[in-house]
């Protein structure tokens, strides 16, 4: 016989059967048929506190962790998919593997694609024939699960012996020469049933349990036995002292026998030297059916045991340990069934309710802290810890409240936002609990939240400082914009730095020189407290100018190591402008030339424009309509804000709440170098945009574009073409909103916003069709449907100021003088050129077929120097404009 | 494939270096994105690097002949994302297979102008989303994908890698090891369906300090896990680096009797995101691997270039590949 690899099995930390291991533990209780307290809990869908069983399981010594939910009220299958998915979130639980049990194949499967672990599948049996076994066999291998085989054929469940053992020795043989199965992954349990029950054939169900697993042991090498131990005392159900007795003595025979697994309950099991003699002795005569009137020997022994007075309730140990230490637990572990009683007591020993916070719980956040450092906890378990610590600071805040009536101001209020696009604010909302304990008035606005908004309520709110957070990367160029937007509005408020990717020297060296106010790097929560405190202190110049000096030197040191980027000069980018054959473009003479404003009157003609997908997206639902109706994480609630916006939009349109209003202009053109010259008649130049050349080096076949390639050069003497627009289907729409805010109604608020966009971006597509139908005409014939246009399926583009082709806002201010913008339709330009209502939309029509979208990327140097003089502005103006696109390295 | 078995019997085989790092380098516009092909697709493909074997191939076989020509025995095919989960943010769930079958006919086409022997593994990376964790702090239960979905997703990937022409198949970056029981799933059942096999190569990420996958798993509850299929070589890649990756590289190579592989990326991120680990750098701390006779298969992921598969290959050369233990 060639030596056996050992049962392995594996949840978050690796198990293996090992020959030194004498016996585990399979947890019970979270088994319908076995717990009533489980049932219970999972009808009444109470699934919080059916996880704290599976933890007091573990807890209690639990090796494996058994999961049941057979029961013919419930549905089987979404309640194990959904306990299994829920205990699998808390850390301390699945470290251990998972025993799928039921006698339905279908939950059993629903179960092995729920965990990542190799779980113990519980059971198959030759009941329903060789060829369901056989079958259920090979999908068990196919999930690399251990199997457990229950001794059960066609006839029946084996009760005897010699059927226990022809039946497993048949499923072996099967098992491992037709599927092929690992035998180390094969458990037999040749079925435990009660004794003393008062039948006489009952009486040797132990001894032939035994028997057969020791034949087992002997007969079908590298398997495994187990079984249900608390059948064994079944006809004793509410005599726990006697079952303890029975459990115990049962384990310990089948265990010399060779059972390696049990399914026990940990705390209904005595130890075997603890069991009075008497009753050990009478409880042996039963199991091993050593004496004809055994079982009413022990039932008269029972009815005599005082059964509640033996009962002392495990308590768990740690609830005796002091205050602190408790608490720590709690944290740690990430248990909040005791954290608001063990706070009270806290706050009462405290004098002041913050006192909790800034002793107690953070020492235990402190030891968390550090086993994370250590690598001792992960991430899911320090999520845990912290909502343990929200709970804590909540139920403490009433009172921290009370307390500071009166008593002292705050140290200064606080805006934290984790940045666009962002979604993890772990660390963000230990910073702000942090703070908060430390008398800041925190303002947290959440995640993925945008500039704007940040800005907005800075201002709004009058904060003292801003803490942005962030994890992922892209996070770090939002950090650098909002700094830069900021700066643009002539904002000073401090800003502080933190999240995992965030670093002195990405903040020293990309985010500090773009805003004159102080921007500190704060690299763990507990700094977050005393740069606070400095910052806003009454002499915080010293602190200040500290923290700019040593920003300094780090840019500084890190310019010196610092790569030329490939970059051409604009000379070569221009020689490597598009090509286009002038002489043989077919050029379109615009049947309407001039400009013209127009009115929509019925807004319900956009409709069918509308970008669905977009609107999604701007409510953070991926997806393309009409597919992501479907989708299985969002699908649902994509539709419901679809017939939201439906409604509304339905409303808007009924009761004219919306104005829509465009003007545009078609006008003869020549590119001239990198501009376009826009002429009247008399070909007089009346505007002159001024376009942007693709710099980086490119390869092969690859041009230097600027939008100024896809008209005619001066040069050419050929009359070319060029358009310019702007629509907006937002008047009207801040009233609105306004009037859902006041009303407490932020969905509507948003609603008629995203809708507007939508409006606005579907007015702009249905006037580009207008204009290349009709107005310019070089697409007389053009049939696109709707799907198309939002597919961008026709020729010409229609690109926008502040998009990838066109980074210069500035040009607007050319479209808003050509056109009279604000003066014939109202929309009006900002400070910081943005359009008024928002929702505006603003560009060139490009007419030439070869015309793309494409982006600018970065400009060098003798670009913008170059830019600023075509703009008649200073290279400071021009960088300020141009920064995103500078190539500043 | 027996020269496979036969190469990695006699020498430690090298894998190809990052992708994404060298498309960078080709500062590809949108439109270079789109190709001829997608120039009217609705939503941006900027960034879809596994778009570029059909939009752009000659930049891809190019950058596959730079890392055979570097010296590497193995190069993954450009379809670490070509699955309709993945690609559903750019649309282009209805292009899986021909994403999966050009990306691996243009990998064998280069591969099939060397005289050695060179491999071509079909990169099958983890998707988007996991199969056993939330996305959503408040709500644990929650699963943004299932099991099922991510079989038939993958299944879709196999048999456009299959029929592309495929030595290997590579499920590699797994952060949660139930997608890639999934992915296992597929390809016990692909093989199934078309009476076929080819070797599998697989591949998790440790994600921090913690040893620890992304779904939590320890090195040996991973390889406990997957070890039902008769894996070619298991390994890790990616996160880490290569000096922070090997005690659990080492742990692997003790437990397991599959040969071994290992592709970190060029060190850590530094405070830009960015990897800059140098060729020089990285194979010193890779000769640890070496003198302890850790891998079978050693290559480099996120950041690594040319220059790192070319020293590389010339460092392994001196080496004994790892003999498969008795465990």
């Amino acid at each position: 016989m060639s030596k056996c690899r050992n049962l392995t099995l594996s949840g978050l930390e690796p198990f293996e059967l090992k020959s030194n291991m004498p016996f585990i533990n399979v947890g019970e209780r979270t088994n319908v048929t076995g717990s009533r307290k489980f049932l219970k809990l999972i009808k009444e869908g109470n699934y919080i506190d059916a996880v704290e069983i599976a933890r007091e399981q573990v807890e209690g010594g639990a090796q494996i962790i058994d999961v049941n939910m057979d029961e013919g009220m419930l549905d089987g299958k979404e309640a194990m998919v959904k306990f299994l998915n829920l205990i699998q979130a808390e850390p301390d639980i699945a470290k251990l593997p998972i025993m799928i049990d039921s006698s339905k194949w279908e939950i059993l499967l629903a179960g092995l694609k729920a965990v990542q672990g190799k779980c113990i599948v519980n059971s198959i049996s030759l009941k329903e024939g060789e060829e369901i076994f056989i079958e259920q066999a090979r999908i068990i291998k196919k999930f690399g699960a251990a199997v457990v085989v229950m001794a059960f054929d066609e006839k029946g469940q084996a009760d005897t012996y010699q059927r226990r053992i022809d039946i497993c020795k048949r499923s072996y043989d099967i098992l491992v020469n037709v599927v092929d199965f690992k035998p180390q992954d094969i458990v037999f349990d040749p079925n435990i049933f009660p004794v003393a029950t008062g039948i006489e054939e009952h009486k040797t169900y132990a001894v032939d349990f035994f028997k057969a697993t020791y034949w087992i042991t002997q007969n079908l090498p590298c398997t495994n036995v187990s079984g249900g131990v608390s059948n064994v005392s079944f006809s004793f159900r509410g005599n726990n002292t006697v079952r303890e007795a029975m459990h115990s003595a049962f384990l310990y025979h089948a265990i010399k026998n060779g059972m390696r697994i049990g399914i026990v309950n940990p705390s209904l099991l005595e130890i075997y030297d603890d069991i009075p003699k008497e009753l050990l002795e009478y409880v042996e005569d039963v199991i091993l059916n050593r004496r004809e009137d055994a079982t009413e020997r022990l039932l008269d022994f029972a009815e005599n045991l005082n059964n509640s007075s033996n009962r002392k309730k495990k308590k768990e140990e740690w609830r005796d340990l002091d205050l602190q230490s408790r608490l720590t637990h709690s944290l740690v572990k990430g248990i909040d069934k005791f954290i608001v009683e063990d706070v009270d007591e806290a706050r009462k020993n405290s004098s002041k309710a913050i006192d909790v916070i800034e002793t107690y719980l953070m020492n235990g956040m402190n030891v968390v802290g550090d086993l994370f450092g250590d690598g001792k906890m992960f991430l899911p378990q320090v999520v845990k810890s912290a909502r343990v610590m929200k709970k804590a600071v909540a139920y403490l805040v009433p009172f921290i409240e009370k307390e500071k009536v009166g008593v002292r101001n705050s140290n200064g209020k606080i805006l934290m936002a984790t940045v666009k696009g962002d979604v993890h604010d772990i660390g963000k909302n230990i910073v702000g609990v942090v703070l908060a304990c430390n008398n800041f008035e925190i303002i947290d606005m959440g995640v993925m939240v945008p500039p704007e908004n940040i800005i907005e309520t800075a201002l709004k709110e009058n904060v003292d400082i801003i803490g942005l957070s962030g994890l992922i990367t892209p996070s770090l160029d939002e950090m650098v914009y909002l700094a830069k937007e900021l700066e643009k509005k002539n904002i000073r408020i401090p800003i502080l730095i933190g999240g995992a990717t965030t670093s002195k020297i990405h903040t020293a060296v990309k985010i500090a020189p773009e805003y004159s106010g102080s921007v500190i790097h704060v690299n763990d929560a507990s700094k977050a407290v005393p740069i606070s405190i400095s910052l806003l202190g009454k002499n915080n110049n010293e602190f200040i100018s500290n923290i700019l000096d040593e920003y300094k030197e780090v840019k500084v040191k890190f310019e010196n190591r610092k790569k030329v980027k490939d970059f051409i000069s604009l000379e070569n980018a221009r020689k490597n402008k598009l090509k286009i054959d002038w002489k043989k473009e077919q050029i379109i003479k615009p049947n309407f030339i001039g400009s013209k404003v127009i009115n929509l009157e019925d807004l319900s003609i956009l409709l069918d424009y509308i970008d669905w997908t977009q609107f999604f997206l701007s409510w953070n639902l991926y997806g393309v309509y009409p597919k992501i109706f479907k989708n299985k994480s969002n699908g649902e609630e994509a539709k419901k804000l679809f017939d939201d916006a439906q409604e509304m939009i339905n409303h808007v349109i009924k009761n004219n709440l919306i104005e829509a209003k465009a003007v545009f202009g078609l006008y003869r053109a020549n590119s001239n170098g990198d501009d376009i010259e826009v002429y009247d008649d008399n070909k007089k130049t009346i505007a002159n945009f001024i376009t942007l050349r693709q710099q980086k080096e490119k390869g092969q076949n690859f041009f230097n574009k600027a939008l100024s390639d896809y008209v005619a050069p001066k040069e050419s003497d050929i009359d070319d073409y060029i358009g310019c627009f702007c629509v907006s289907a937002g008047f009207g729409s801040e009233e609105l909103s306004k009037k859902y805010e006041e009303d407490n109604d932020d969905y509507s608020s948003i609603m008629i916003k995203a809708i507007c966009d939508r409006l606005s971006e579907a007015f702009a597509e249905y006037l580009h069709k207008e204009v290349r139908t009709k107005y310019w005409g070089y697409a007389k014939d053009e049939k696109t449907s709707n799907e198309d246009l939002i597919k961008e399926k026709y020729s010409g583009i229609r690109p926008a100021p502040g998009y990838p082709a066109c980074p210069d806002h500035l040009e607007k201010k050319t479209m808003w003088d050509l056109l009279s913008i604000e003066k014939r339709i109202g929309v009006k330009l900002t400070e910081s050129l943005a359009m008024w209502p928002a929702a505006s939309v603003c560009g060139y029509y490009f007419g030439n077929k070869k015309a793309k979208y494409f982006g600018i990327g970065k400009i060098d140097q003798d670009q913008m120097i170059d830019y600023s003089s075509r703009r008649g502005i200073n290279l400071k103006e021009a960088i300020k404009w141009l920064n995103p696109i500078y190539n500043d390295v | 494939m027996n020269s496979l078995i036969k190469d990695l019997q006699s020498r430690i085989l090298v894998l190809d270096g990052a992708m994404g790092t060298i498309i960078q380098n080709y500062d590809l516009k949108e439109e270079d994105f789109r190709g001829e092909k997608f120039k009217d697709h609705k939503l941006p493909l900027k960034g879809n690097n596994d778009l570029l074997s059909i939009t752009q191939p000659d930049i891809i076989k190019e950058i596959h002949r730079g890392y055979f020509n570097a010296g590497a025995d193995i190069v993954e095919t450009n379809t670490f994302s070509s699955t309709s989960i993945a690609m559903e943010d750019y649309g282009l769930e209805d292009h899986i297979y021909e994403l999966n079958y050009e990306s691996a006919k243009i990998a064998k086409e280069v591969a099939s102008e060397f005289k050695d022997n060179k491999y071509v593994a079909g990169s099958i990376g983890p998707t988007n989303k996991t199969a056993s964790m939330s996305p959503d702090v408040n709500d644990p239960g929650f699963r943004a994908i299932h099991f099922d979905e991510l079989v038939s997703s993958y299944n879709e990937q196999i048999n456009g890698l299959h029929k592309g022409g495929c030595d290997i198949l590579f499920i590699e970056t797994v952060f949660d090891t139930l997608n890639a029981k999934a992915a296992l799933m597929a390809v016990d059942n692909y093989f199934e369906e078309n009476n076929i096999s080819i070797p599998v190569m697989l591949s998790g990420t440790i994600t921090d300090k913690s040893g620890r996958t992304l779904s939590g798993q320890t090195v040996n509850a991973f390889l406990i896990s997957i070890s039902h299929f008769p894996l070619l070589s298991v390994g890790f890649n990616c996160a880490l680096g290569t000096k922070d990756l090997k005690p659990y590289m080492k742990r692997l190579s003790d437990s397991t009797d599959f040969y071994t592989s290992s592709h970190p990326n060029a060190g850590l991120p530094n405070a830009f995101g960015e990897y800059d680990q140098s060729p020089e750098n990285m194979i010193e701390q890779m000769k640890e691997y070496l003198d302890e006779s850790l891998v079978n298969i050693i290559g480099g992921c996120c950041g690594t270039t040319y220059e790192h598969i070319e020293l590389l290959s010339r460092v392994v050369k001196k080496y004994e590949p790892r003999k498969l233990p008795n465990v």
